[in-house]
């Protein structure tokens, strides 16, 4: 399954552009109708998604991604039912997802068990925004078990020593945090992106893929030029936090990631 | 000065500690280890922090025979004085210590979280002594009930940010400021106020707090006039106070009794006892006892008293719990009033919320401690609370 996320990458790559991942909440904006925003995500060109079970205490998101978590939560959320989405959404669409979460909703479960779960949906591989490289033995023997990729993070902070610790272990793909900071949007991409670009090219060929921070189509452009994928997640989830019906919301999100996807081009 | 495992080197107490934070931040809190240690093994570091915890702090803090109360409970009832430490609370041992250190790392701005404000007070202290900014995460709920310790902190030049989001007390509070601290870790060090957070914060908050056992040690262990304590008795929010009274009689054999939060009671849900009715899991940043539901979402906690309103506890209490090296119990809402009441009327001596819940439970198991020396860690003065107590009908 995790042969869906390489192949994604290698497709981008023969296309001559970044591949697009937006992030979106599931369960948004309600149970029966979160399915809807991916599919119209995935006709409006997304490669992948990366699709995020919502947590009471997300460390790593800002106010947007936050908020869509604690309203998805109050609309009856769970972790089942994310991965019964997540399921919809790979027989839906041809587009691999993997699944973003933070360490406790994982260790709730129980590793195995999550990750045979995700797998058992069509997941192709996880991210667990609060677990550094050094504690991620567990989850990601886990992963292997369950043959999904564990996605590992390298920022702005990350020396040389710790990035080529990290990609010893074998990631799906380096997350890539493009800004210090926690999820939303900035006007551009701070010259943080390219720099850790240039180190993490410097060091492996695994995929690098850019997220935190990228909200428009330019800063999507300028990710585009130096990673192999790009995460889109506060701009897209605000859209469908803001819009008053479902029909709005999805049309909202074609229209952003038509956009997006002409942006990731080089 | 050497510092004892556990934890090893991962953060680890046993199961519970670790590093549980975004890649953003490991660099720092490897560099804060680091520093950290240095720091600790360097003498002049150490007589710059014991010249401020004499001279600026007042430390010792005293121990004072509780005689009325004795009398009455039919216990030998001593009372460590934290409260009388300047802020009045425990909470600045921590935060002087800290400060130094970020002075040491060259980080001019300071964040912090508060819940009932006595760090958010101790770290605005640190910060006006040693000349550094200090931007302070307070719940909008505290920021309503705990008033005057946000003036306190406003006079000494903090900026208090009010957290409006989820239960908008202490656990979101540590989230906004571990948020902040993501985006602004290069020029800015985050005081932690508890035993609690990744490695290394629930080591070095621990070996800052420890002086009050060490003193409980002098005062009373190698006295010959006061008699040696057998019942410790502290209250547990993220466990800093207790961890500093606990952690050198950890091999003592001596009954090490932590006391949080039961609320409202702990069958009604509604109350702040992780080690008592919560289960390992992972919050900010490390494995420890915590209230979730089965799916491991965090639950809110509850209780009337602000610093122990928090669904997390500190790793190395759980490691505690779990070897029997202390043990854990709970005390209600109401339970933590009328020890406050009591403790005021017949001692003249007005003890924070938080401290009032260890007096509460001494209280309720006056029967198992009759004749027996127990220390009380009065960790904090109530003053902030006088307008909660009245509300309550005090």
């Amino acid at each position: 399954m995790a042969e869906r996320i390489r192949q994604m990458f290698a497709a981008a790559r023969a296309d001559n552009r970044a591949a697009l991942l937006p992030y979106m909440t599931a369960g948004l904006p309600g149970p029966t109708t979160s399915i809807d925003m991916f599919r119209a995500m995935a006709d409006a060109g997304a490669d992948g998604f990366e699709v995020g079970i919502p947590y009471s205490d997300p460390l790593m998101d800002g106010p947007t991604i936050h908020e869509a978590g604690l309203r998805s939560l109050s609309k009856g959320t769970t972790t089942y039912s994310s991965l019964d989405l997540v399921e919809q959404i790979v027989v839906a669409t041809a587009v691999p997802v993997v699944v973003m979460t933070y360490v406790n909703p994982v260790l709730a479960v129980g590793p195995a068990d999550f990750c045979r779960r995700v797998a058992d949906a069509g997941g192709s591989g996880l991210i667990v925004a609060d677990l550094p490289a050094d504690e991620s033995d567990d989850i990601a023997a886990a992963c292997q078990d369950a043959g999904l990729g564990l996605v590992l993070f390298v920022a702005p902070t990350t020396d040389d020593g710790r990035l080529a610790e990290v990609v010893a272990r074998r990631p799906l793909f380096v997350y890539g945090v493009a800004e210090l900071g926690v999820t939303g949007g900035r006007d551009a991409v701070s010259s943080h992106a390219a720099a850790l670009a240039g180190r993490v090219r410097a060091a492996t060929d695994t995929p690098l893929v850019l997220g935190v921070g990228i909200s428009t189509a330019e800063a999507a452009h300028q990710a585009a030029l130096v990673g192999d994928g790009v995460i889109v997640g506060s701009a897209l989830v605000r859209r469908v936090l803001d819009a008053s019906e479902p029909t709005d919301a999805a049309a909202s999100l074609a229209s952003a990631v038509t956009e997006l996807a002409a942006a990731v081009r080089r | 000065m050497t510092i004892q495992s556990p934890p090893d080197d991962q953060g680890r107490f046993g199961d519970y500690g670790g590093r549980f934070a975004p890649e953003i931040l490991m660099p720092a809190l490897l560099e804060l280890d680091e520093a950290f240690h240095e720091a600790w093994a360097d003498p002049g570091f150490h007589a710059e922090l014991d010249e401020l915890l004499a001279n600026y702090v007042g430390r010792p803090t005293p121990v004072y025979r509780a005689a009325r109360l004795s009398e009455q409970l039919g216990i030998d009832l001593w009372l460590k004085r934290e409260d009388l430490a300047h802020t009045g609370a425990h909470k600045v041992n921590n935060t002087i210590g800290q400060a130094l250190l970020a002075k040491r790392m060259g980080k001019p701005r300071i964040i912090a979280e508060t819940g009932a404000g006595q760090h958010g007070v101790a770290t605005a202290t640190a910060c006006a002594l040693l000349g550094l900014e200090c931007v302070v995460y307070m719940g909008a709920k505290d920021v309503e009930r705990q008033a005057l310790n946000v003036y306190r902190m406003r006079l000494m030049d903090a900026e208090v940010i009010s957290v409006e989001k989820g239960a908008a007390t202490l656990k979101d509070a540590v989230s906004e400021a571990m948020r902040d601290w993501v985006a602004s870790v290069e020029n800015t060090h985050y005081i932690i106020g508890s035993v609690v957070g990744p490695h290394p914060f629930p080591l070095l908050v621990r070996e800052f707090q420890k002086i009050i056992g060490e003193e409980l040690q002098e005062q009373m262990d190698q006295s010959p006039i006061r008699p040696t304590p057998e019942v410790i008795v502290a209250c547990v929010g993220g466990g800093s106070n207790a961890m500093g009274i606990f952690h050198p009689y950890r091999d003592s054999g001596i009954d090490l009794v932590g006391v949080e939060a039961a609320g409202h009671g702990i069958a009604s849900g509604h109350h702040g006892a992780s080690l008592v009715a919560g289960s390992p899991g992972v919050l900010h940043g490390s494995h420890t006892y915590l209230l979730q539901d089965e799916q491991g979402q965090v639950l809110e906690a509850h209780s009337i008293s602000a610093g122990l309103d928090y669904p997390g506890v500190g790793p190395e209490h759980s490691y505690f719990r779990d070897t029997g090296i202390a043990r854990y119990v709970a005390v209600t809402d109401d339970d933590a009033l009328d020890a406050l009441r009591v403790m005021s009327a017949t001692e003249g001596i007005i003890p924070a919320l938080e401290s009032a819940h260890g007096l509460a439970w001494i209280m309720a198991a006056a029967d198992e401690l009759q004749g027996k020396t127990v220390v009380l860690n009065l960790s904090g003065r109530g003053d902030k609370d006088v307008q909660q107590v009245e509300k309550f009908g005090g």
